[in-house]
């Protein structure tokens, strides 16, 4: 579990970027931080490996603050996934899955067998563990990331938009794939994106975020979409937009509440305290 | 510093010679570089041969090209006229690269949309590429006139007059304050030109001070970006 | 062309390559104060370049301290720091002004080199939990090498160029027939001397063009021949950046 205790964070220059943000993000879960660009949900982000510390308050993790070790090895214990990937391009593809391990000291063979493994858990053929990052799509790179990220074993794996720049049918695709790798691995996942449709899909939990991380509202995507904390989550879900209009679906295994587009937005329970009352 | 104080009068004199050579020289090569870039710009298989063609002449030493030139152009070795164009190909070798940099700056969104508009082509590089390209041709022309009044004085070597004469002269008659006065001289004047450029630059580019001055670099710039270090 | 024909059958002269003054002990001594001039720049530099280049601090400064650099004579600071340390220690004098000369570009290749990376690789290394020792040793440093290189070319252009007016100063070196051919009014002489200069000078050009080439990692080396290596992802829009960056590669280059 990742505590969030009264965490803020402004710079020099007079900006604030979070000001006063608590939460819990359960372990073994999904959670996404969901807001417009400026939002602060990537500071957030950055200060669970702290690569960026906050101003005020604190961050624990199962219970113990993570000021008080070195970063570094804060660092290597955190996966961190991020737009573009982030790749270095001087190393090859399994170089760079083997970084993080070869830092820790792990012998190039070892290090190498267990990337290739890796490439195989995130849909990598691995024939492409010679080849230099720029000689992969952006899909690709993209699933180079996530396993270098998985690579020492970490149980918080940090995603900073990681679907942000490729196009949108290779982003469906991996976002298939996360929730593939998420249902086998289980970790405790932090995602940044500024896609609702993405929040809804993936999270388990979903933080909508306005200025300086402000929470407009948390929950499971269902309770956001069934019951929108104020107008302006109303607004940013698209829920007043016809494209989120809602219908009910009969299924083998129950009541589901589908979209305009047919997908399927949650599962629509009966609330026998509703009906007494 | 006596000599210094005593010879003002030399001083003043060699580096006014000094300067009307350097400035033939910077003006020349600016000038010849402007078409010569762009056509290596312009025409691809031009670009390799004019590009790698003046970067070689560069690499050759000036007191080695100083005595070479004249056996192509056929003027004598000890001749002003020899200094001035040796200085030429100099500013040359840096200025069409500058040129040909500068013009590849040049957004190509913003010319096409200025083709759009309807300019033909010569007045398309006059109107937009040629200012577009200001900038970068400008800080070339700068280290042009910086390197050339500095690289001027070998003239000395070949009997061209100059304020390398307090060099020479001073190491004849071990005069440590005239060598000094020298180098102080070329640094100053060299300094004093690039001053102008940089003004005449503002004066000319007004838009390129007019924009609010940009964070170089990402680190600083994206508040996000702040890490630990 | 009958003084061309003269040099070169002075150049090929047996007479030229043996003895006291022969045309193969001056290349010696040319080449040998190149090189301990530009590794005694190196040795200076690099490092200083490398902690400019990493920690973005004191970059204005090497940036103010070249473009002045740029503005000294090289003739005139070679005499006058000869005849700052006397006639006794005029090699060691000379050996000075040519490392002065050296540094600047080695700085600015060493720093632009770190410059010129893709701020997320480094932003990616660091949130890897790479030290700052292992972002410099096994990512700036890599990926500025050929900036380095570059650096170090020009410097060592710079150097054999002016190793070859410190003949002026009876230091020896190839510039020696050009200066006495000179007094002697022997042109073939002069004309033999500023070839074999510039020869050299191209080869060592040509050398270090390779091994800047071969400096490129692997992983950025394009694929395609034509054009330059391709550079980190990200930066090919930003024109401010590619402004400062075409500033920084001539400033690098200096003539002497």
């Amino acid at each position: 579990m990742i505590e969030f205790d009264a965490v803020s964070k402004s710079y020099p220059g007079g900006t604030t970027a979070v000001s006063d943000f608590s939460l819990e993000v359960p372990a073994h879960r999904t959670t996404v931080f969901v807001g417009s660009s400026g939002c602060g949900k990537t500071t957030l982000l950055r200060m669970v490996n702290r690569m960026v510390d906050p101003s005020a308050g604190s961050i624990r993790i199962d219970g113990r603050d993570i000021s008080a070790g070195s970063p570094v090895q804060l660092r290597r214990s955190i996966g961190y996934v991020m737009q573009n990937a982030g790749l270095l391009p001087h190393f090859t593809v399994a170089e760079n899955i083997a970084t993080v391990p070869r830092l820790k000291g792990t012998s190039r063979g070892k290090a190498r067998q267990r990337a290739v493994e890796l490439m195989t858990t995130v849909g990598l053929d691995s024939s492409l563990a010679d080849r230099y990052p720029h000689q992969l799509s952006g899909g690709q790179q993209q699933r180079v990331g996530v396993a270098r990220a998985l690579a020492p074993e970490p149980n918080i794996l940090l995603m900073d938009e990681p679907f942000g720049a490729v196009d949108p049918i290779v982003r469906t695709e991996l976002q298939q794939e996360l929730l593939r790798l998420q249902r086998e691995l289980g970790k405790t996942i932090i995602f940044v994106t500024h896609d609702i449709d993405e929040a809804f899909l993936l999270g388990d939990q979903v933080v909508i975020l306005s200025e300086q991380a402000q929470k407009l509202q948390v929950g499971t995507p269902s309770r956001i979409i069934e019951s929108p904390a104020n107008d302006f989550v109303s607004s940013f879900i698209g829920a007043d937009r016809g494209q989120r209009a809602l219908s009910i679906k009969q299924t083998p295994t129950g009541t589901v509440l589908v979209d305009s587009q047919g997908r399927t937005q949650g599962r629509l329970v009966d609330a026998p305290d509703l009906d007494r009352a | 510093m006596n000599w210094i104080l005593e010879n003002l009068d030399l001083i003043g004199t060699l580096a006014l010679e000094h300067l009307r050579q350097s400035l033939w020289a910077i003006a020349a090569g600016f000038l010849i570089s402007l078409p010569l870039g762009w056509a290596a710009w312009r025409y691809r298989s031009l670009r390799g041969l004019v590009v790698t063609g003046t970067g070689l002449l560069y690499t050759i030493p000036s007191l080695a090209l100083l005595m070479i030139l004249p056996v192509v152009t056929g003027m004598s070795a000890i001749s002003e006229a020899n200094l001035i164009v040796s200085l030429t190909v100099y500013a040359l070798a840096i200025m069409v690269r500058c040129v040909v940099d500068g013009l590849d700056s040049v957004d190509p969104q913003t010319r096409s949309a200025a083709t759009a508009m309807g300019y033909g082509p010569g007045r398309r590089f006059a109107a937009v590429e040629l200012p577009l390209a200001g900038p970068v041709i400008l800080a070339g022309l700068r280290v042009t006139a910086v390197s050339t009044i500095s690289l001027a004085t070998v003239g000395i070597l070949v009997g061209v007059t100059n304020l390398g004469y307090l060099f020479t002269n001073g190491l004849q008659r071990r005069i440590i304050p005239e060598v000094l006065a020298g180098v102080l001289a070329v640094a100053l004047i060299a300094l004093l030109i690039d001053l102008l450029l940089v003004l005449a630059g503002r004066w000319l580019m007004p838009w390129t001070t007019a924009r609010p001055q940009r964070a170089r670099r990402a680190r600083n710039s994206a508040p996000e970006a702040v890490g630990t270090r | 062309m009958n003084l061309l024909r003269d040099a070169f059958s002075w150049l090929t002269d047996p007479a030229q390559w043996t003895g006291a003054s022969s045309l193969l002990l001056l290349l010696g001594q040319h080449l040998m104060y190149t090189a301990i001039a530009v590794a005694l720049a190196a040795v200076i530099a690099i490092p200083l370049g490398w902690a400019i280049g990493h920690t973005g601090r004191g970059r204005e400064i090497a940036v103010a301290v070249s473009g002045l650099a740029r503005a000294v004579p090289s003739f005139g600071l070679l005499i006058l720091l000869v005849l700052l340390a006397g006639v006794l220690h005029k090699p060691e004098a000379a050996v000075i002004t040519f490392v002065l000369l050296a540094i600047p570009s080695i700085l600015a290749g060493a720093y632009t080199g770190l410059e010129s990376i893709d701020r997320k690789t480094i932003d990616a290394a660091r949130a890897m939990g790479m030290t700052e020792r292992e972002i410099l040793a096994k990512v700036e440093i890599p990926l500025g090498l050929p900036l380095l290189v570059g650096g170090l070319r020009s410097a060592i252009l710079q150097v054999a160029a002016t190793v070859t007016i410190a003949a002026y100063v009876n230091l020896g070196g190839l510039g020696l027939p050009i200066i006495t051919g000179l007094n002697l009014r022997r042109y073939d002489m002069v004309l033999g001397g500023a070839l074999l200069v510039a020869a050299l000078a191209l080869v060592l050009e040509l050398l270090m063009a390779l091994a800047q080439r071969m400096s490129v990692p692997r992983g950025l080396r394009s694929t395609s021949t034509a054009g330059p290596p391709a550079e980190p992802a990200g930066r090919g829009a930003d024109h401010a950046n590619t402004t400062e960056l075409h500033r920084d590669r001539t400033v690098e280059r200096t003539r002497t």
